[in-house]
């Protein structure tokens, strides 16, 4: 028991998530208790509004919780500055990215910024970090590119790799294949799978792919309007959880395809 | 963020560019001097004329330095402005700055007016300008910054800039509707610019604040090149925006408020030459923009001063025309040719 808690790194307890105003509190989800272990491929599904990217900006602290509280490696993350919770949860948001000349390198090495000292100096160690994210995310032809010229899919495996370079044990994805084709979709999947397997990384990504996420994630996390389900695809699949996603209907969880098929009339 | 690009080129020719520019600046004026007597002036020796020295020591070389003080500052200004804002038409003035300094001149001016007696006399001495420009922005700084802590949208702190901007304009408009067009033609004289008649006093006083700003901007390098991701993705890389979007306003105040103080509202400058520096340099890394930007500015004026300074006539043109004259086909010409804009 004491070995399986060590291994985790992102806690919540009873958290409640919302928007709280002067005047009144929109609670969008309430007791969530969820675990999620080291090096495990996590999935968080639901449908469109039900407060994915809130659980997500929760966790991440940009926004507060209403009530309850979150754990990263044991430690509350109110209890982290800014600064440290940088060097452990790292993040790839579906906002577009202001127009700059920025490029692909200059891009990734900004998630070595934790790390630097007050002029953004980059050392031995943070080339080497920069280096080895561009090799995990095989875009080393794009390096030298303004970031404005890459198409969709190329850009999202530079946020990933400016996720990886800065180094986090944990990283967290809001919708990251939302603008992709299914090929590119796979592509990134496969990348999130990959680095999960051969860097130990923790990686929790909120998604509309459910078929695919079904395939590839270890865990699951589904928000639906009755209740918070958590486990793995199989425990889901017992508690009949993924025909709560979404209204039936259209479609329906097939279990022995473990697929959503479209209901035929 | 280090770059693969290097820049030493750039900066070598720039900085040359600057020594000639400062040089022909000090060289070009209403007298004639020969070239001679003013590198004998400047390194400390003795010109043939005891006027031709005075010329160069207490007029023309404090002018350049506050040519240089004032491009530079104001195109830093504008840079911080519009990485903040992320939007490129945000400029050192955005924040209601300059409205604020009129609003104080104004005041002073067309108030002293109104008032008459003691007023008048003091109305017009150079100090007295600076201490009211520096109220008055200092003034709608404050306003601005703490609005700005009430509103989370970095956007409408833009808002609310301009907001003040507009109401400060109505106050002015309304006593300039009750002064006489004496004062009004003062006031005038002041909007358009000036940058001499500074003295070595003043340019004491300027240079010490000028260089609190400058130092200040370094310690936001890293805070401005993570907000090239947007607010979110800075914070999640620890900057803490609060803290970094406070010294960012307070620099720009600072700086704006002190170059509008003693050389008035001069614009063109703190919009166009950071784009100016983005293009030649095509970088957003805020370590090669800021020192690039400051170079580029401080020529630009010094070469405005020149032609505003109309060789071998008594006219000086205003400086805010020449500024505006000459830059603004540059930037459009620039952005016709590249076609695109970067924050």
């Amino acid at each position: 028991m004491t070995n399986s808690k060590k291994n985790i790194v992102l806690k919540t307890d009873n958290l409640s998530i919302g928007y709280q105003t002067k005047k009144q509190q929109t609670v969008i989800a309430s007791d969530i208790n969820l675990s999620v272990e080291k090096g495990k491929f996590v999935a968080l599904l639901g449908k469109n509004g039900i407060g994915k990217s809130t659980l997500l900006r929760t966790l991440s602290k940009v926004q507060k919780p209403l009530e309850g509280f979150i754990e990263v490696n044991q430690r509350n993350i109110t209890d982290y500055s800014h600064q440290e919770l940088a060097t452990s949860l790292s993040l790839v948001l579906t906002e577009r990215l202001p127009q700059s000349q920025l490029t692909v390198f200059e891009l990734i090495a900004l998630g070595r910024q934790p790390y630097t000292n007050w002029i953004d100096q980059l050392s031995a160690k943070d080339l080497k970090k920069i280096l080895w994210a561009i090799e995990q995310t095989a875009i080393s032809h794009l390096k030298d590119k303004p970031f404005y010229e890459l198409s969709d899919g190329q850009l999202q495996r530079v946020l990933i790799a400016r996720a990886l370079a800065q180094d986090t044990e944990i990283i967290i994805l809001d919708e990251p294949t939302a603008h992709l084709d299914i090929h590119h979709t796979f592509k990134v999947f496969s990348l999130l799978k990959k680095l999960v397997k051969n860097t130990g990384k923790t990686i929790v990504i909120s998604t509309h792919e459910v078929n695919l996420a079904i395939q590839l994630a270890d865990e699951f996390i589904l928000l639906s309007e009755q209740h918070i389900y958590s486990g793995t695809s199989q425990e889901l699949i017992d508690q009949n959880a993924f025909d709560q996603l979404f209204p039936k209907e259209l479609i329906s969880f097939n279990k022995t395809l473990e697929q959503f098929v479209i209901k035929k009339s | 963020m280090s770059t693969s690009k290097k820049y030493t080129k750039h900066f070598l020719f720039l900085s040359i560019l600057l020594i000639l520019f400062l040089l022909l600046n000090i060289s070009l004026g209403s007298v004639s001097i020969p070239i001679k007597d003013i590198f004998n002036s400047l390194t400390g020796g003795i010109a043939s004329k005891d006027s031709w020295q005075t010329i160069i020591l207490n007029f023309r070389l404090p002018k350049a330095i506050t040519a240089i003080m004032v491009g530079s500052g104001l195109s830093i200004c504008g840079l911080l402005m519009q990485t903040l804002f992320r939007n490129p038409l945000a400029g050192p003035f955005v924040l209601g700055i300059s409205s604020g300094a009129s609003l104080g001149v104004a005041l002073l001016i067309l108030g002293s007016g109104l008032f008459g007696g003691v007023f008048v006399s003091i109305a017009f001495s150079n100090w007295a300008l600076a201490i009211a420009a520096s109220l008055g922005s200092f003034l709608v700084l404050s306003a601005v910054i703490i609005a700005a802590n009430r509103v989370r949208n970095t956007m409408s702190i833009l808002i609310i800039g301009l907001m003040f901007g507009s109401l400060t304009s109505a106050v002015i408009s309304v006593l300039s509707y009750f002064s006489e067009a004496e004062q009004i033609q003062q006031y005038m004289f002041w909007s358009f610019g000036s940058l001499g008649n500074l003295t070595w006093t003043e340019l004491t006083v300027f240079g010490i604040v000028y260089l609190i700003g400058i130092l200040g901007t370094f310690s936001v390098i890293k805070p401005l090149n993570s907000f090239l991701l947007g607010e979110n993705y800075a914070k999640s890389l620890g900057i803490n925006i609060r803290k970094s979007r406070n010294i960012i306003l307070l620099i720009t105040s600072l700086l704006t408020g002190v170059i509008t103080a003693f050389s008035g509202p001069i614009a063109f400058i703190g919009l166009a030459i950071p784009h100016i520096a983005k293009m030649i340099f095509s970088t957003s890394n805020h370590k090669t923009l800021l020192p690039a930007s400051a170079l580029i500015g401080a020529i630009v004026l010094l070469i405005c001063d020149s032609i505003a300074q109309l060789p071998t006539s008594e006219f000086t043109l205003p400086i805010n025309a020449i500024t505006s004259m000459f830059g603004a086909p540059v930037v459009i010409w620039l952005l016709v040719r590249k076609k695109k804009i970067y924050v």
